[in-house]
């Protein structure tokens, strides 16, 4: 009996995540077009309706996908056959698996069990995140090379090298939240942000790591390669490493992208805005620093937890968003020279920073 | 059992994937063989509770150093149609005694059993204990492949400016 329980509380925590990002990034192609038009004082997608209703056009992602599966899978005759109907879903694979060690709630205690609220528990979890990440780039460099034309494999290479600029700015960036909390675990990192400072300031990481926080949301548009870093696309100058895909190959690039500014979003609020966290709110309840304090429900305490790490989530996506739809694109030269002589330098110079004010802090 | 199972998977895989490496005409394939073996080993390691090196193993070598390899095959090396004979004919005949060699050493070294160092007694995979031991007992090793690392990318740059 306890096993099928402990196989269902597993299964509950993957498919919770899945369920989380796959219904949160068709929603984002929603998003992406009506936060624009909004932005440049259009209308936007309102036409899609189900018997007469358009509900603000939610109907499109669904509209979208169902054209997508229908259209044409067309491969070029000189392509590599087998690398280019891998790519897509090499692409989608890393996005969709970078997820799994991000926790969305505190260990969750029911029935005697301990339940930790993230799909994957590791104690390397940030490490895994970050990994997968990376290995994203290979669908791109395929996909770019596999299709035998030269405006792709442009855009593959552009992704190549534009990846490892940004992953060192990352892997620079995140040491001092890892230097602070003293562990890789994102459970742990999350965790340690709900320390007060002087008694009433939350320790979230944005305040503890200010430029950190700057530099790894710049390398982490620039790793999810969306604009102003969107040069392995490009569609006004190469259209990029996806030119020669069609129907829902084509639809699997984009929906990587979508999945990966989730990722990007759900690590920027593990890191820096506290994850799960909500200021004052303690396992048995709130406890304001002035005294006061509200007792509520364990359960209840996990909804707000849950429901908190959503909500910034959202709100991260849309401030990401808010950039993809306001910054013109960068020329490839200036975003290497961004990465290697401006996000690097800071990073390693946050290291330091960051080393010799703990030093400081822990012999006050 | 199924711990076992596993690792006959995983190292099916790894060694698959090396012989995909070596046998595959094309640069692009062999090097993408090359990151599912990276990846395969960093499952093994995985497997041995060593969580922190299965990461890094991930996130240098596949992540990084081979997205740069498998870039520079994409610039640099030509297409089918475009190699004439290969220039190098001659040193093929090299590959047959140098590989018997390599042959022998492995077997030797697998018929004696040979483990190597012996492994530090209370061997974790978390980062902690990896750092501990890189900063203590393995100093040395380890400034000096830094040092290693450090020279070869001076060298890069002398190369690079020199052409410039």
């Amino acid at each position: 009996m306890s096993v099928v329980a402990d196989l269902g509380i597993s299964f509950g925590r993957v498919a919770f995540m899945m369920f989380f990002v796959l219904n949160v990034a068709a929603l984002l192609g929603w998003v992406e077009r009506k936060q624009s038009a909004i932005m440049q004082d259009r209308i936007g997608a309102n036409r899609a309706s189900i018997f007469g209703l358009r509900a603000l056009g939610l109907f499109h992602p669904l509209a979208d996908t169902l054209k997508m599966l229908a259209k044409e899978d067309f491969r070029p005759a000189r392509a590599d056959r087998l690398l280019f109907e891998l790519a897509p879903f090499v692409s989608v694979f890393f996005a969709l698996v970078a997820f799994a060690s991000i926790p969305f709630g505190d260990t969750l205690r029911v029935g005697g069990r301990e339940i930790p609220l993230q799909a994957v528990t590791l104690n390397v979890g940030l490490l895994y995140v970050f990994a997968m990440l990376s290995l994203g780039v290979y669908g791109v460099m395929m996909a770019g090379w596999a299709s035998a034309n030269n405006y792709a494999l442009l855009g593959g290479q552009r992704a190549a090298a534009l990846m490892i600029s940004a992953e060192i700015a990352i892997g620079a960036s995140i040491m001092g939240v890892v230097m602070i909390h003293g562990s890789l675990s994102l459970m742990d990192i999350v965790r340690g942000q709900g320390r007060l400072l002087w008694g009433w300031v939350p320790a979230w990481g944005i305040l503890t790591q200010p430029l950190a926080f700057v530099l790894f949301v710049t390398a982490g548009i620039a790793a999810t390669k969306r604009i102003p870093f969107d040069m392995p696309e490009g569609e006004s100058e190469i259209i990029g490493y996806f030119v020669e895909y069609s129907g829902m190959k084509f639809g699997m690039f984009l929906m990587t992208d979508m999945v990966e500014t989730i990722v990007l979003a759900g690590l920027s609020t593990s890191l820096f805005l506290g994850g799960w966290q909500i200021p004052y709110l303690y396992a048995e309840g709130f406890r304001f620093p002035w005294g006061a304090a509200v007792a509520l429900s364990p359960l209840l305490v996990t909804v707000l937890q849950v429901s908190a790490f959503v909500g910034k989530v959202g709100a991260v996506i849309f401030v990401l968003m808010l950039i993809r739809w306001t910054l013109p694109r960068f020329r490839y030269d200036q975003a290497m020279r961004l990465g290697w002589f401006g996000l690097f330098p800071l990073s390693i110079a946050n290291i330091v920073i960051t080393g010799l004010l703990l030093l400081a802090w822990e012999s006050r | 059992m199924i711990a076992r199972a596993a690792f006959l998977v995983v190292a099916a895989i790894a060694v698959g994937s090396a012989l995909g490496l070596i046998l595959r005409r094309n640069a692009i394939h062999g090097a993408l063989f090359l990151v599912v073996n990276l990846g395969s080993i960093a499952a093994l390691y995985l497997m041995m509770g060593a969580e922190f090196l299965a990461a890094a193993q991930v996130i240098v070598y596949a992540g990084a150093i081979m997205v740069l390899f498998v870039f520079a095959i994409m610039v640099l090396i030509p297409g089918k149609e475009e190699i004439g004979p290969d220039p190098h004919r001659r040193a093929r005949l090299l590959a047959l005694p140098i590989g018997a060699l390599l042959f022998l050493l492995l077997v030797l070294v697998v018929a004696r059993r040979w483990t190597g160092p012996a492994a530090p007694a209370a061997a974790s995979g978390t980062a902690d204990a990896v750092g501990r031991l890189l900063f203590t007992s393995y100093l040395f090793p380890f400034e000096l492949t830094s040092v290693l690392l450090l020279a070869a990318m001076v060298g890069v740059m002398v190369l690079a400016r020199r052409g410039a």
